[in-house]
């Protein structure tokens, strides 16, 4: 009976232990959810970013890593920085954070391949980034089968926190459909009611999402749609579909292309002529694309874009993002970069919030955090509980002329920041239902 | 139905989209048909073309000498290919053969990753090359127009090299029978140097002529490559007129697709490259059994 006593014994002991805390015997080893408990180190945890280093969105994706590198590198090193987003000490509950970054050329299925290393092999406790939307829905999904945290990069599609939406997965940019509401009224009121137009539209979840939100809000403004020309992803001659737009007699043209692609279907859009005889509207402007096309081109084209880099002017911590990121990298952070940057500084005052890595207590204080916004680069934000979606202003835009940009990097004007409310989506209305955590 | 304005708009962008989509695809044949290599770093060389005009472009003010500039240094990039690796698998299987120049395609375009960054870069349109040309039926981008007629000009030169001149004589004896022109007393490796070096210049010129309408970065050859391989397979693998063709096919098939919806342009491309491989399966200009 050599082995029931000697569980009797070793049984009497963890009783002893529990009553003498005044805890129940369970809470001494909390629930295994994902990699928690296991991956929290004795003074670091693991994070695994997956980002595109290559393919057509890596200058986004580098944009991207180098958000995040600030953002860890300020919370670990615990300084003003950090002290002014609400962070205690150094790194995330006095913990250092340690990450790797893996490319995922964009690809879903190696983003998945790559996030699923960072889960078994590194013990993550929280993935993130992006730079489209099919990565982030698959590596979601990803993250809810695991129980571990994924946090959205740059993604626009409604679908990432509509139909698709994970209980494990919070997005910051804000969808195609603030985008597009907040776009449309700007332009309305400076080219008038009766308008026509031309949309480019790739073919793949995120240009469905913004061709969708852009033409219903267009419409709501009394527009008509006079033509739509859908293209693959990654076509590098739009001459056929440009020739259709071209004839196509609207006032409007409206790119919904990302990335090289963007770059591409514009630059040839100029050289048919379109932009001399049509106003260029980008719903969601691509990080690079200003300096890629060049003022010449930009100028006068209206956009939303989820950060640029002239709203430190009205923000402490987007001066001090904006400063800290120029001092480091020598350039004037994008969009993506900024992404980047406030998903890692908003986990980590989450997870502070929450007082432990545990995801399903993180799950719960960003649900909560309506009702005790964050300060932000943005102003106050919150990420909604229904849908996981930060109702965050968005920043209407339009390009400089040459002579008008007070600097090389100097390319838009923010002509308005239309609050998160007012753009939000409702929270019913793109289809999100959450699974329990 | 869309108007007989826009089919003849359509039709005409198709031949403008053919004849270059023509003489991407004529470096991927020209050195399959001879060299019987299928060159998987094709869309890496039109790659490297675009760059090599960027850079080019920097230091001259005349597209023309960039261009010249870009078509040397790719001749020598060629021939640098061709005698440190590719030369060594002429005897070696075709998975081989593709696996190594794919390979090759991935370290040149993480080369230009590495010294560019992932940025589309600006290559200008030339001065004489800017603006809209009206004409009557439709506008058309003026370098749009000029491309097609400098493509016309290198597909003939590139014509009458291979098969008017006595080294095209030998290439072509060389793919019947290369132990008979051994024989002869003719240096065929040599002849297979300088097509593969051909070979990279007309991807490269490609690349160069392209530039200052696409976006140019690392990433922009993959689509260009598979289109290239769409074309030669339409046009009969290793066979030049057949590149020409499939080329001007596939311009007129996307164009034209694109009247009616443009989201089929490509559904329509393989739908046809589906067909000809089951009709005909060594395309348009090519003899069974080769290759």
């Amino acid at each position: 009976m050599e082995f029931d006593r000697r569980r009797l014994v070793l049984g009497s002991i963890a009783g002893a232990a529990g009553s003498s805390l005044g805890l129940p015997a369970l809470a001494q080893a909390p629930a295994k959810v994902g990699n928690f408990p296991e991956g929290v180190g004795a003074d670091s945890v693991f994070v695994g970013l997956t980002i595109p280093l290559t393919g057509i969105f890596a200058a986004d994706g580098q944009d991207e890593k180098l958000g995040y590198e600030l953002a860890i590198a300020q919370i670990n090193e615990g300084g003003d920085i950090a002290k002014a987003w609400g962070l205690k000490g150094k790194g995330v509950l006095g913990k250092q954070i340690r990450y790797r970054v893996a490319d995922t050329e964009g690809k879903p299925n190696v983003a998945v391949q790559s996030a699923t290393q960072f889960f078994q092999r590194d013990k993550a406790i929280m993935i993130s980034g992006s730079v489209s939307s099919a990565e982030a829905i698959a590596l979601a999904e990803l993250a809810n089968r695991e129980k571990i945290l994924y946090l959205v990069g740059v993604a626009g599609a409604n679908e990432v926190t509509g139909k698709n939406c994970q209980r494990y997965s919070f997005r910051v940019q804000h969808n195609a459909f603030s985008g597009s509401k907040a776009l449309a009224p700007v332009i309305a009121k400076s080219l008038g009611k009766n308008i026509k137009t031309a949309f480019l539209v790739p073919d793949y979840t995120y240009g469905h999402s913004v061709y969708e939100s852009f033409a219903r809000f267009s419409k709501e403004q009394g527009w008509t749609q006079v033509a739509k020309e859908m293209v693959p992803l990654g076509t590098s001659d739009y001459s056929s579909a440009l020739l259709n737009i071209a004839n196509s007699g609207a006032d409007v043209f409206v790119n919904v292309a990302f990335g090289a692609d963007a770059v591409a279907s514009t630059k040839q859009a100029e050289q048919f002529g379109v932009l001399k005889r049509m106003k260029l509207a980008v719903p969601n402007l691509s990080g690079f694309q200003d300096k890629e096309l060049g003022a010449e081109i930009m100028q006068g084209v209206y956009g939303t874009c989820e950060f640029w880099w002239s709203l430190a002017d009205r923000n402490p911590l987007a001066k001090s993002f904006v400063e800290s990121f120029v001092a480091k990298n020598k350039y004037h952070p994008r969009w993506a970069a900024h992404v980047g940057y406030t998903q890692a500084f908003l986990w980590a005052l989450t997870v502070e919030r929450a007082g432990s890595f545990n995801p399903i207590e993180v799950i719960k204080a960003y649900e909560s955090s309506k009702a005790n916004p964050y300060e932000s680069t943005l102003g106050k934000i919150y990420f909604r509980a229904e849908d996981h979606q930060a109702v965050r202003p968005v920043a209407v835009l339009r390009g400089k002329a040459p002579a008008a940009m007070k600097g090389p990097e100097d390319f838009y004007d923010v002509i308005d920041l239309v609050a998160g409310e007012e753009v939000a989506s409702p929270p019913d209305a793109l289809g999100c239902k959450l699974g329990p955590v | 139905m869309p108007s007989w304005a826009t089919l003849l708009s359509q039709a005409f962008n198709g031949l403008a989209l053919g004849s270059l989509l023509a003489l991407v695809s004529s470096g991927l044949t020209i050195i399959l048909g001879t060299l019987g290599v299928l060159n998987f770093a094709h869309g890496a060389l039109f790659t490297v073309g675009a760059y090599a005009i960027f850079v080019a472009f920097q230091y001259t003010s005349s597209f023309f000498l960039a261009v010249a500039m870009g078509s040397v240094f790719m001749l020598v990039l060629g021939i640098l290919l061709e005698r440190v690796i590719v030369r060594l698998f002429y005897d070696r299987p075709h998975e081989d053969q593709i696996l190594v120049t794919y390979g090759v395609g991935i370290v040149l375009v993480e080369v230009l990753r590495n010294v560019f960054g992932s940025h589309a870069q600006r290559v200008p349109v030339p001065s004489w090359g800017t603006g809209v040309t009206e004409m009557g039926f439709l506008m058309y981008p003026t370098y749009r127009l000029q491309l097609i007629g400098m493509v016309a000009a290198i597909l003939l030169a590139l014509y009458l090299i291979l098969y008017r001149t006595s080294l095209g004589l030998v290439v072509r004896a060389g793919i019947e029978n290369p132990g008979m022109v051994g024989i002869l007393g003719i240096d065929v490796k040599r002849t297979f140097l300088v097509v593969f070096a051909v070979g990279c210049v007309a991807v490269g010129l490609a690349g160069m002529l392209y530039a200052p309408v696409v976006a140019v970065s690392p990433d922009m050859g993959a689509t260009f490559m598979v289109q290239s391989f769409v074309v030669i397979v339409l046009g009969g693998l290793g066979s030049f007129p057949g590149a020409v063709v499939g080329g001007l096919i596939a311009g007129e098939i996307i164009s034209i697709t694109s009247a009616f919806n443009s989201a089929y342009s490509d559904v329509m491309l393989y739908g046809l490259m589906a067909l000809v491989l089951v009709l005909r399966p060594q395309g348009l200009f090519g003899s069974e059994g080769r290759v």
